[in-house]
């Protein structure tokens, strides 16, 4: 027997109406929350911005990028970013002399020198350094590394951009090795293979052929890494002094940019100048760091392409 | 033939060589977390007991315990996964299971990997101008909160699309065929055979989240409270704020205290993502597809 | 293809939406549908045009198989009965194809209720990470069947139907994937069956198996042809021999043009006289 038109009037035609307001509905909602992450990152430009407007309309930008003073409670305020800046980079600076030599040779040995169990192991422990929070880093690095500074370097206080600089180096290093791990193991294994047949050593295919593919891979790891360092906040606020002074080298105490919001901002008055010069400081932040993880995401990208299938 | 084999032996050095020097590379890594770990375990044991981990601070944080800490990080990572996890675990969908491949959603994957990038200070700046002042919100759990979704999503959104991609399509094919909407194959098949790998990564994330000190800073959480937070509109304290404070703030802190406190906030935040990363391994070994 | 006078009568009285049944438990035995009629089919993924003009008519209550070289499109033809390669993208269907002389893809079908009553099974077996009881459950639950014991009844009938009851009735509760392979391809016969459809495709369904879980196979389909319509994608000539009543030749000759129905008609005699050489040709085995 042929399906009658009513038995589809009663009840399937009704689900079948309720089950596309329903999918209709899950369809909205799902595209809206994947739309997300791109109104939250315009959201924090805008408002850092929004907040930001009144320091550049009553601070002149001229101060606030050749002045190398930083007084803001003084009378006068005095606005001058430079010091914060180099202070950032100055502890960057030092990271980076820390991580990308160790973060880089231990991907090396961990992708192509060590055996199966060993990398398990090895995950196990960069899992671990990376859970370690920020504020954990700092407070050891106060209890360990700043009498050790002080003592070896004869300092009379072991609070430098050298002891960030330091701690910032190895908070990056789970970034940097895992990520460049992974673009190491990512190159063909054929490549490897074709290159010792002709008669190169391990170390010669390693560095003749496996680091070259590897190498935007790489790269990224170490723009992350040094994103990472340049946002941390605790370790270095904990750990440099917080002198808003340019450093003349790195056994002096600096004032990052990072630290300088977290210390000052719980002592402004809201919506006040010293209040949105903090924002300021934050929106150059979020500049700089959008710019790494930008460059990074890119290359990244585009290793990813190179290796498919 | 001579030269040959002088430079064969030479590049063989030079590997033994390399080889050590990778190797000394490793080596640092690993004292490097044995000594955190080791440090902190030998220094923070001692200070813990149960009076210290139920007791109320006392003498100016120079005594006690902190179990008001402790109940306040757990408030505010409790409500951060409830804000969190939905909207992640959905954004998670929309880019394995619905996105199309175009240049909009090449943006919302640039969006995701930038946002795990953003400092977590300035998270703390976004959260105070927008949940605080602007929504008047207040300094509170919620603002703080709030600041902690916008910065664990990445984690969730990540983890829950990688999930979604274990799962081979074939199953999602054999829900469609059998009349079931795409929403209803989702959401009955796939997510609960991805559940492992989305419960872990958002672990992972949320014991970041548990750990970060910044973005509380200046949304909500408070140097010292007599009492607990009644409401999710009350300042509350939390461990590592707490840390920060002992070892910077307050002078003349045993040094038990401070770090049977640091020993607190390590043993949770890395027994709970080692466990997740842990059970994680072992699911993806268990399933095979 | 001129239609038979049974589809020309459907489609007078096509309603809108989809027909879909209301069905007991006890399979409707006196109901006869579950007919495809194929007219000037065409399928197209983006701008390459893999089928043209497929005419066919598929009979009820039989058997019918696509045979073809690997890459003429048979996956796809078939995908077009149950619009499951809506769900590709990039894919364009022309021509018609009525199901009970419902033409398929006009606007007002859902496809999801098109698949309830047209259902499929594919190549490997692809059982839900879930207990037995739950991945037959899966279609009935869709319909909106909340009752234990309805459901009860449902999925013994349909693992029944599908040989599996003997060997699984005490384990209903079992993982899914702790069934063999075989099994777990009767197992997603099952879960097709248990949404009643009135077709039921099988995209080569036992090529992944060993040759007793093929047999057990071959024995379902014998048995399932008295309640369901059935295609079957298969490699296999003497599979195709064995189990159909009907079959199709596809071919496409060269990769510049797409593939075109060579033959079809009935089994026994494609198989002993066929028309066409080709057809001749590839059944003894020449090429493809
Ligand atoms: N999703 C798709 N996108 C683009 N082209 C496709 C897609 N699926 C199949 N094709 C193309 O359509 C043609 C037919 O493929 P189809 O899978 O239907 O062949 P088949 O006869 O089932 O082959 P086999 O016997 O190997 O399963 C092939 O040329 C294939 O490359
Ligand atoms: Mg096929």
């Amino acid at each position: 027997m042929k399906v009658t038109p009513t038995d589809m009037a009663g009840r399937h035609l009704g689900r079948t109406t309720r089950r596309r307001a329903a999918e209709a509905v899950v369809r909205t909602l799902v595209y809206a929350a994947g739309l997300l992450s791109i109104v939250i990152l315009l959201a924090i430009a805008v408002f850092l911005f929004v907040e930001a407007r009144r320091s550049m309309s009553e601070v002149s930008l001229g101060t606030m990028l050749t002045s190398t003073q930083w007084f803001p409670t003084g009378t006068p305020k005095i606005f001058g970013f430079l010091p914060l800046i180099a202070g950032s980079l100055m502890v960057t600076a030092v990271a980076l002399v820390v991580f990308v030599p160790i973060g880089i040779g231990a991907a090396v040995y961990i992708s192509e020198f060590s055996a199966g169990w060993f990398k398990e192991g090895m995950k196990t422990v960069i899992e671990f350094m990376a859970a370690v929070p920020s504020v954990v880093y700092g407070f050891l690095g106060v209890a360990v590394l700043i009498p050790w500074v002080k003592e070896t370097f004869h300092l009379t206080s072991g609070m430098t951009a050298l002891t960030g600089g330091l701690v910032l180096g190895i908070m990056s290093l789970p970034t940097v090795i895992s990520i460049s791990e992974d673009a190491l193991h990512a190159v063909p294994d054929a490549l490897r293979q074709g290159s010792l047949a002709l008669g190169n050593t391990r170390w010669q295919t390693i560095y003749k052929v496996v680091v070259p593919s590897a190498s935007s891979g790489i790269f990224a790891g170490v723009m992350l890494g040094l994103g990472r360092a340049i946002g941390e906040t605790m370790a270095v606020l904990m750990l440099t002094g917080n002198a808003a002074v340019i450093p003349g080298s790195v056994f002096e105490s600096v004032r990052t940019m990072t630290g300088t919001i977290a210390a000052e901002m719980g002592e402004v008055v809201f919506g006040g100048l010293h209040y949105s010069v903090l924002f300021s400081v934050g929106l150059v932040l979020f500049a700089i760091t959008f710019a790494i993880n930008l460059a990074a995401d890119l290359v990244l990208e585009r290793q990813r392409k190179r290796w498919r299938r | 033939m001579s030269t040959r084999t002088r430079r064969a032996n030479t590049a063989r050095t030079i590997e033994a060589f390399m080889k050590l020097v990778t190797g000394a590379c490793v080596a640092l890594v690993v004292l490097t977390a044995v000594f955190i770990l080791g440090k902190i375990v030998v220094s923070g044991l001692p200070g813990i007991s149960l009076d210290f981990i139920f007791a109320k601070p006392a003498m100016g944080m120079r005594a006690g315990g902190i179990f008001p800490i402790i109940v306040g990080t757990l408030m505010l990572v409790t409500l951060t996964a409830l804000l969190v996890l939905p909207l992640g675990i959905m954004a998670g969908i929309y880019l394995a299971e619905y996105a199309p491949k175009n240049l909009l959603t090449r943006i919302v994957r640039l969006s995701i990997a930038n946002m795990a990038g953003v400092p977590s200070i300035v998270y703390g700046l976004f959260g105070l101008a927008v949940f605080v002042l602007l929504m008047q919100i207040g300094k509170s759990m919620l603002a703080s909160a709030l600041t902690l979704t916008c910065l664990t999503l990445p984690v969730v959104i990540t983890s829950t699309e990688e999930a979604l991609r274990q799962i081979p399509s074939d199953i999602r094919q054999a829900a469609l065929a059998l009349g079931a909407t795409r929403w209803r194959a989702i959401y009955k098949v796939v997510l609960p055979a991805a559940a492992p790998g989305i419960v872990t990564g958002s672990i992972l994330g949320l014991s970041r989240a548990a750990g970060e000190t910044a973005p509380i800073l200046v949304t909500g959480a408070a140097f010292f409270l007599p009492t607990l937070p009644d409401s999710v509109f009350s300042q509350y304290m939390s461990l590592p704020y707490h840390l920060y404070v002992l070892a910077t703030q307050v002078p003349n802190v045993p040094p038990e205290v401070t770090w049977g406190t640091a020993f607190v906030l390590v043993a949770g935040v890395s027994i709970v993502s080692m466990f997740a990363a842990g059970w994680r391994s072992v699911q993806r070994r268990k399933v095979k597809w | 293809m001129v239609m038979s006078a049974v589809v020309e009568e459907a489609v007078m009285d096509a309603p809108y939406g989809v027909a879909e049944p209301v069905r007991t438990i006890e399979h409707a035995a006196e109901e006869i549908n579950g007919s495809f009629s194929l007219t000037d089919v065409s399928v197209a993924y983006g701008a390459e045009t893999v089928i043209a003009g497929v005419n066919m008519l598929v009979p009820t209550r039989a058997v019918t198989a696509l045979i073809g070289p690997s890459g003429c499109g048979k996956s796809t033809l078939l995908r077009c009965l149950n619009r499951m390669n809506d769900e590709i993208g990039n894919v364009r269907v022309g021509g018609t194809i009525t199901l009970d002389g419902l033409d398929i893809y006009q606007k007002s079908i859902d496809p999801v209720d098109l698949r309830m009553r047209v259902g499929q099974v594919f190549q490997r077996p692809n059982p839900f990470p879930m207990s037995l009881y739950d991945n037959v459950a899966f279609g009935p639950r869709t319909q909106g069947v909340r009752k234990r014991d309805e459901l009860d009844a449902i999925i013994e009938e349909a693992l029944k139907d599908a040989a599996l009851w003997d060997e699984v009735k005490n384990h209903l509760k079992k993982h899914a994937f702790e069934l063999s392979g075989g099994q777990q391809q009767r197992l997603c016969i099952a879960r097709a069956l248990a949404t009643k459809p009135e077709v039921l495709l099988m995209d080569e369904p036992a090529s992944a198996l060993d040759p007793i879980s093929t047999q057990q196979i071959e024995d379902t389909i014998a048995e399932l042809k008295n309640m369901v319509t059935i295609v079957i994608v298969t490699h296999n000539m003497q599979q195709a021999a064995r189990i159909s009543d009907q079959t199709a030749f596809m071919l496409r000759e060269s990769m510049d043009q797409p593939a075109h129905l060579v033959e079809v008609g009935e089994t026994k005699r494609m198989f002993t006289n066929p028309d066409d050489r080709r057809t001749e040709s590839y059944i003894t085995g020449r090429f493809g």
